[in-house]
């Protein structure tokens, strides 16, 4: 007694709806006869038998879908063909290869010093964690986050600023903005190669401690030309403008975990580039640690936000009430330049403005952009 | 000692490996009559007759598979595909056969067939003859991709290529051609190792092919700015020299890799991929890429430079990861 | 070494001749059972109807003849010599197949027989052929390479640049195209503007003839003296041998592109019957004689399927083998 299975046509086939039987049962049926059709994915299959016998009992009804496997029909008497047994020729016992190991997907790692995850090294360095006092818990015993957190002090999140007021704050007053002011948009492409090599000299001369960045000379540069464009320097309240005889520059700064705060340097344009360099220290490490007061953020009379090394090529910011411009500066980017008639790559700055056109016009915004220029391609000039 | 160009150096090792082994012979477009696109093979149809200095029409399909089937047939074949752009047309036969054979006929069967074309951009050539698609070869098991950057490679890496028993892939990139060098015959190259062209513990160059030198005069400018560069040639695409890389990023824990292929799911991703695999835990920066701009090579020369790795952006990165 | 260039039918060669025919039916219809039952896996191409092609073109090879086929291959390895046994095995997966269980039904090959492959792109094994056959000429061995490839290759630029190099540099290689009128469920009128194959060829400027790819004898005929031209220094030669394959394409098709009619009125041209019948009324062969070569052929099958049950698996420590000379990684 034989079976007729539902066989399978790829490997992709999982399973067959029977269409019809094209035998029926008492039928002689012989190897290569067609006895059924098989709805595929594909198609209707008609299925043939690889053996010789009489059709018994059809099990599967047409209809329906069975897995591939599954017994569809049953033979009896089925003739079993006289075949002389076959002497198997046994395969020769292969030369075994030499069996080389697969290589290990974890490759082993070069040199021998303390393993510390970046991020642990990092977190390290802010905690002021000694790590030779800690013992690793990760890969190969490297130091990862988890090891810092249960030996080293637990930062407390009281020390951080609480962000929901602070949201609350930033809602309303850029809804505020973008609500009264008309604002318009200015931009400018600045060639900053020239300032960013002579910070580079600069720095390499002095201690990690005593360096500058790059975003001193964008606050000194802007402080400069505001004192020659009164009308983007001030406040705007009750429909009258007035502007402002210091120039405070607020700093936008980034909060971790969210939101941001723009406190004021006061007397951005008198101050020296080490003395901005240390204010603006200063005002960074506060804001991060939520320790700014309340009346920085309310001084400044411009505000200025750097996107750094890290950023976007351009931004478009918004004004912070009730001042009247805001100066965005874009990652400097290398860009092909035309210098002199050449093009060269050179590291291309996106200086923008948003100004309150209540207060300001174009033609006088595009001139402080300018000036920015100018000053910036004096690096020298700005200490 | 004797000075000599890139161009002589690679149609010296042709005639060479001609006069030592009669199954080598030379097949491909324009590499007869014409001397050669590049003019390595000049001279060679005179000396070594049309049957060994094989002229093949616009056909880079047949004349590879021809060159696989040759090879399988007891030949040494080296075949020509004048740029790798053209090479495209001849895929199948380097994907599909020369890659596979061995394998598929589980052992039975070797290709001992040499395939060399020029690469790369840097003679406003445009979107079709400059692009560097080494790194894509370089994703095939079953074949070897070299990159000789220098006289001395060009000059020694064919005599090797062809006793492998298995393909290899020759990629010169068309700017060193004219490059001249003193070397001294005979020269003696492997074609399994990665070079380290200058020593120095700040930070791992890695480079290949026509950037190497774009890479040593970068090194130059950084010295000067107290900035010490390694330089590794890797010379070697595939299989990768990974031991060499990661020796050296141990020591300098900073890695930079320039490749004149694209960025996206290119060799250079590949090679910093092996660095954190093998060497995360010695890093000091995150390891940088200096790849070409994302874009078709254009024509304008301007564009051009704009977008191929230039020694201002190799020590710009190289900068960036010392955090200067 | 010429190769006889006429066809001697007597009794002994007429059984040959079936006996080949039945070895390749039966053994890719025990094939098609093996693969329902999922002991063969992957894409497998049955050859039935084709058959008297491979017979008869192998007839006329010695036994140094080079042979490249396509991924339909079975019946051209065992005509070239590659054992039954060797072939069930690389179908099983087993190390003990022709290829170590590396290829698979496509890609079957055999250095000792010289066949390479078994090549599943259509139109690739060309160049393979050229490059085989001008390694022959320069080397000045008297050695002929032989391509098949279905008329579905002739719409790759493969076919003509390799055509073209061929007939340009003369190289000792007989093309084979078995032409069963489908591209996998493309009809040959629905791909090509000229759908007499053999003429393009000849616009090559080389030999090229029709021939009816249903009778083995005409078939064996035509290569003689296809072999006879290339051994004298003729250059390439080009067979057109018309066929018909009576199975689906591969195990998974409906076959939505032909009629049954179509099949039915070509299923009568089996080759083997065709044979079969002109021979026993020619009083060649008698009735015994099928049953034998029946028995003959059934014992040689299971054997082979004995054989690739009792055969082994590879090791997967030695997974990167066979890729270069030496392990790389």
């Amino acid at each position: 007694m034989g079976s007729f299975k539902m066989p399978s046509l790829g490997s992709d086939m999982e399973d067959g709806t029977l269409v019809e039987w094209l035998k029926k049962p008492g039928d002689q049926v012989h190897r290569g006869d067609i006895v059924a059709v098989v709805e595929t994915e594909k198609g209707a299959i008609e299925i043939e038998i690889f053996e010789d016998g009489q059709l018994d009992k059809l099990i599967v009804a047409p209809g329906t879908k069975v897995p591939v496997g599954t017994v569809l029909a049953t033979l009896v008497g089925g003739e079993t063909p006289t075949i002389e047994e076959p002497k198997p020729e046994i395969a020769p016992q292969l030369a075994a290869e030499p069996v080389r190991p697969m290589p290990t997907e974890i490759m082993p790692t070069a040199g021998t010093r303390q393993r510390v995850s970046p991020a642990a090294r990092r977190l390290a360095e802010q905690g002021n964690i000694d790590l030779a006092t800690v013992r690793g818990s990760g890969p190969d015993g490297a130091i990862v986050v988890a090891d810092l957190a249960i030996e080293a002090k637990p930062v407390s999140t009281k020390t951080l600023p609480d962000l929901e007021p602070m949201r609350r704050a930033i809602a309303a007053a850029m809804s505020r903005s973008k609500r009264e002011i008309p604002h318009y948009y200015l931009s400018h492409s600045i060639d900053v190669e020239k300032a960013q090599n002579w910070i580079n000299r600069y720095n390499m001369e002095r201690e990690s401690a005593d360096r500058l960045l790059f975003a001193v000379l964008l606050i000194k540069a802007s402080a400069l030309a505001l004192r020659d464009y009164p009308e983007f320097n001030g406040f705007h309240e009750e429909g009258n403008f007035a502007p402002s005889a210091a120039i405070h520059v607020g700093l936008a700064i980034a909060i971790r975990g969210g939101g941001l705060a723009a406190p004021a340097i006061h007397d951005s344009d008198k101050l020296g580039l080490p003395a901005l360099m240390a204010k603006m220290r200063d005002l960074i490490g506060r804001v991060r640690r939520g320790g700014f007061r309340s009346s920085e953020i309310s001084d400044p009379t411009v505000t200025i936000s750097s996107l750094g090394e890290r950023g976007v090529e351009a931004l478009l910011p918004v004004i912070y009430p009730p001042q009247v411009a805001i100066l965005g500066f874009g990652t400097p980017l290398p860009k092909p330049w035309s210098v002199n008639g050449r093009i060269e790559t050179r590291s291309i700055m996106t200086a923008s403005l948003a100004a309150d056109h209540r207060v300001s016009d174009g033609h006088r915004g595009a001139l402080l952009l300018k000036r920015i220029d100018e000053l910036l391609n004096t690096p020298e000039a700005l200490q | 000692m004797t000075e000599i160009s890139y161009r002589d150096a690679m149609g010296a090792a042709i005639r060479e490996a001609m006069i030592a082994d009669p199954r080598v012979f030379l097949m491909g477009e324009d590499v007869g009559h014409y001397g050669g696109c590049y003019a390595v093979s000049k001279g060679l149809l005179e000396e070594f007759g049309p049957e060994r200095i094989r002229d093949t029409p616009l056909s880079e399909s047949a004349f590879t598979g021809a060159g696989i089937g040759a090879a399988l047939g007891g030949m040494r074949p080296i075949v020509e595909l004048m740029t790798c752009n053209f090479s495209l047309l001849a895929l199948d036969q380097i994907m599909n056969n020369a890659a596979t054979l061995r394998h598929m006929s589980g052992g039975q069967f070797n290709v001992p067939l040499v395939i060399r074309m020029a690469t790369g951009g840097g003679r406003q050539l445009a979107a079709q003859h400059s692009h560097s698609l080494e790194g894509w070869y370089a994703h095939i098991p079953g074949i070897r991709v070299l990159a000789p950057a220098t006289v001395e490679d060009a000059r020694g890496m064919l005599g090797k290529a062809l006793d492998d028993p298995d393909p290899v892939l020759i990629f010169e990139n068309a700017l060193l051609y004219n490059q001249t060098a003193e070397i001294v015959e005979p020269v003696s190259v492997d074609i399994d190792h990665a070079a380290v062209r200058r020593e120095a513990n700040h930070v791992s160059l890695i480079t290949y092919g026509g950037s190497l030198g774009k890479t040593m005069e970068a090194a130059g400018k950084l010295e000067k700015d107290g900035i010490e560069a390694e330089v590794i040639d890797l010379r070697v695409l595939r299989p990768l020299d990974e031991a060499t890389i990661l020796k050296s990023v141990a020591k300098t824990r900073r890695a930079v890799v320039i490749d004149e292929g694209w960025r996206s799911g290119g060799i250079a991703g590949e090679i910093i991929a092996r660095i954190v695999e093998g060497a995360f835990w010695e890093l000091d920066a995150p390891p940088a890429r200096v790849c070409s701009a994302e874009v078709p090579i254009p024509y304008a020369r301007h564009l051009e430079l704009a977008a191929l790795p230039s020694i201002e952006r190799i020590v710009s990165a190289a900068r960036a990861v010392m955090g200067r | 070494m010429a190769a006889t260039e006429k066809v001697h039918l007597d009794r002994t060669h007429s059984l040959h001749l079936l006996k080949q025919m039945i070895r390749i039916r039966r053994f890719e219809e025990k094939c098609g059972e093996l693969y329902q039952q999922e002991k063969i896996r992957g894409f497998l191409h049955l050859y039935v109807g084709e058959e008297a092609v491979a017979v008869g073109i192998m007839q006329a090879l010695q036994p140094d003849d080079a042979v490249v086929a396509t991924y339909r291959e079975h019946g051209h390895a065992l005509m070239h010599g590659v054992s039954a046994n060797t072939i069930m095995a690389e179908m099983y997966g087993k190390q003990e197949g022709c290829s170590r269980g590396r290829g698979g039904s496509m890609h079957l090959f055999d250095a000792a027989t010289r066949f390479y492959g078994g090549n599943a792109i259509v139109g690739g094994g060309l160049p393979i052929a050229l490059g085989l056959a001008l390694a022959d000429k320069m080397q000045g061995k008297s050695r002929v390479t032989v391509c098949f490839f279905g008329e579905g290759a002739v719409a790759e630029g493969e076919f003509h640049e390799t055509l073209n190099l061929a007939a340009l540099w003369q190289v000792p290689l007989l093309f084979v195209c078995e032409n069963n009128l489908y591209a996998m469920g493309t009809a040959l009128k629905l791909s090509e503007s000229q759908t007499d194959i053999h003429l393009k060829a000849a616009s090559y400027n080389l030999p090229s003839e029709a021939v009816d790819g249903m009778n083995v004898v005409d078939v064996e005929g035509a290569a003689r003296h296809a072999t006879a031209a290339i051994h004298s220094g003729g250059g390439p030669y080009f067979l057109e041998c018309r066929t018909y394959r009576f199975r689906a394409h591969s195990m998974y098709d409906p076959q939505l592109y032909r009629e049954k009619a179509e099949v039915e009125a070509w299923t009568e041209k089996c080759p083997i019957k065709r044979f079969d019948d002109w021979a026993l009324a020619a009083g060649l062969i008698h009735d015994t004689d099928i049953v034998n070569l029946e028995a003959e052929v059934a014992v040689e099958v299971e054997a082979a399927i004995s054989f690739a049950e009792a055969g082994t698996l590879e090791p997967v420590e030695q997974l990167l083998q066979h890729v270069g000379a030496e392990l790389r990684i």
